[in-house]
């Protein structure tokens, strides 16, 4: 791999560009791997990344049914935050955090996470009670997390509507500094190059078809639209499509996949300096470096796997939107899309070995699993490589459903999540 | 958005009519208390998500307010049939593929 650097951009520039490798290689597939990741998105690339920077094991293989991050990697509105309530959630997503810090360092490929803060608006007493409670729950876990009057707010983000007149007035809001964005396609391809370099086969316009076992049980290699191939250890690592493949190798998963939208204006200049939320009025909202306003809806409320949705969904953020920054009301919305989010019971991800043996699952990240992205990568490896869970994801178990032991964000985060 | 037909009111209707319910035919236990911590998971959190033909409960929330089964498709979120709660899941699906 040829590292990214100042000199390379000068000397390429001097013979026309004609020196840039390809930033991953594309090879035919193996008979047999150490390790299979099925989906290559961030998470499953992290993975593969992981696997093999951390724990050395390179001969993997990341298959992939379309095209590399072209699912919810591609799709998501790329919010970084930790300002969870509950400690297992702390633990995973501040272990995340922390490595999006420095990440485009560790990977010689800029995925331009700019810290510009997350902002969580409160509308009403509840709101306030419950904000405050995550300030407080936050900075005792260690995280940054401050509370904001209507005129911090406004000082924050000055196109926010704080008049009292409002439908839905903004009464204080919880402030996380190191929240922000990042670009999610160089994510991927960040963590795609990386893997590639250290020998990590990724293989595009692969779909998994089968999960294969032996009689004791354990798992011996997948089908492919590519044929078998064979591996001890293979990692589900496939969003929406996660219980599809859970089921082929027999295990039923507490699960269901749900389209998520999402949508971007027309660029205009720098207006939006932060992240802002809103879980009331449901609308998030930031401002990418090409100067669109990118915005995030919710989900539909049927089970559907058409990575598309309802016009009325996207139509009721916008209103929340427009409520929120009424210098909004005449911008033109360019873009739409969908993407399909699996979601648990208890809006908790479940990055845990399974009772297949030789089958790992990294799933459930619902609505908001981009920001996990390097954070979970990185203890799944460790789960794949030892065949023990990390201590930051022991608690993200499939039997946790079983036992009862949830980590209930689904009323801790409410929707935005 | 989905055109659903409610069999009660035997009309199709919008979907912001609507409530999803979940998946059908699930059956609760008249012995809950006595489930095992298996049957209970089963019954409360493992759902079988399909890529496909989906058999749900809907329920006319903004009309006749009643519960109703449907059939569909969820990879092209097309209805194949709507049936009244209480009857049993439908043996032949009209125009289904498989």
């Amino acid at each position: 791999m040829k590292k990214y650097s100042v000199f390379a951009i000068a000397r390429e520039a001097m013979r026309g560009h004609k020196g840039w490798e390809e930033q991953w290689s594309s090879p035919e597939p193996k008979k047999e791997y150490d390790v299979i990741i099925v989906g290559a998105g961030g998470h499953g690339l992290a993975t593969a990344y992981y696997l093999a920077s951390v724990h050395g094991i390179t001969n993997v293989a990341v298959l992939e049914k379309g095209w590399l991050g072209g699912g919810n990697t591609g799709r998501n509105t790329t919010i970084i935050r930790s300002n969870y309530l509950y400690d297992e959630s702390a633990g995973i997503y501040d272990h995340a955090l922390k490595l999006w810090d420095g990440l485009s360092q560790e990977l010689n490929y800029n995925v331009m996470y700019s810290a510009r803060g997350v902002m969580m608006l409160a509308h009403n007493v509840h709101d306030i009670q419950v904000l405050k409670r995550h300030v407080h729950a936050n900075r005792l876990n260690g995280i940054d997390n401050e509370w904001l009057t209507p005129e911090q707010a406004k000082e924050f983000c000055p196109p926010l509507n704080i008049s009292k007149q409002a439908r839905y007035p903004v009464v204080g809001a919880a402030l996380q500094r190191r929240g922000g964005t990042a670009r999610h396609d160089a994510v991927a391809w960040g963590y795609a190059r990386g893997a590639s370099a250290r020998g990590v086969h990724i293989i595009q316009n692969c779909e998994v078809t089968g999960v294969k076992r032996a009689a004791n049980g354990a798992v011996t290699g997948v089908e492919t639209t590519r044929g078998f191939i064979g591996a001890k250890k293979v990692g589900v690592v496939a969003a929406g499509h996660s219980s599809v493949i859970m089921n082929m190798a027999g295990v039923r998963m507490p699960l269901e996949s749900y389209p998520l939208q999402a949508l971007v204006s027309e660029p205009v200049k720098p207006v939006v300096p932060c992240v802002v939320m809103s879980n009331t009025v449901h609308a998030y909202i930031s401002q990418s470096d090409k100067g669109e306003l990118v915005i995030g809806a919710g989900t539909d409320q049927y089970v559907s796997y058409s990575q598309t949705g309802g016009l009325h969904i996207l139509q009721h953020t916008l209103d929340a939107i427009c409520e929120m920054f009424p210098i909004f009301t005449r911008m033109k919305m360019l873009r739409s899309w969908g993407g399909i989010v699996d979601v648990t019971p208890d809006r908790s991800p479940i990055l845990a070995k399974t009772p297949v043996p030789g089958l790992y699952v990294n799933c459930g990240w619902g609505t908001g699993g981009f920001k996990a992205t390097p954070g979970s990568g990185h203890v799944f490896a460790h789960t794949i490589a030892r065949d023990d869970p990390h201590p930051i994801n022991a608690p993200f178990t499939i039997e946790r459903f079983r036992t009862g032991r949830l980590i209930d964000e689904a009323a801790a985060a409410a929707v935005a999540h | 958005m989905l055109l659903i037909r409610c069999p009660y009111c035997e009309e199709e209707r919008p979907e912001l009519e609507f409530r999803n319910a979940g998946e059908a035919h699930i059956a609760r236990s008249a012995d809950i208390a006595g489930e095992s911590d298996d049957d209970f998971e089963k019954f409360f959190f493992i759902r079988s998500n399909p890529k496909g033909i989906i058999y749900e409960r809907w329920r006319h929330m903004h009309g006749c307010a009643r519960f109703f089964n449907a059939v569909r498709d969820t990879v092209s979120d097309k209805f194949l049939m709507t049936y009244k709660a209480g009857e049993p899941k439908p043996a032949k699906l009209p125009g289904a593929s498989k």
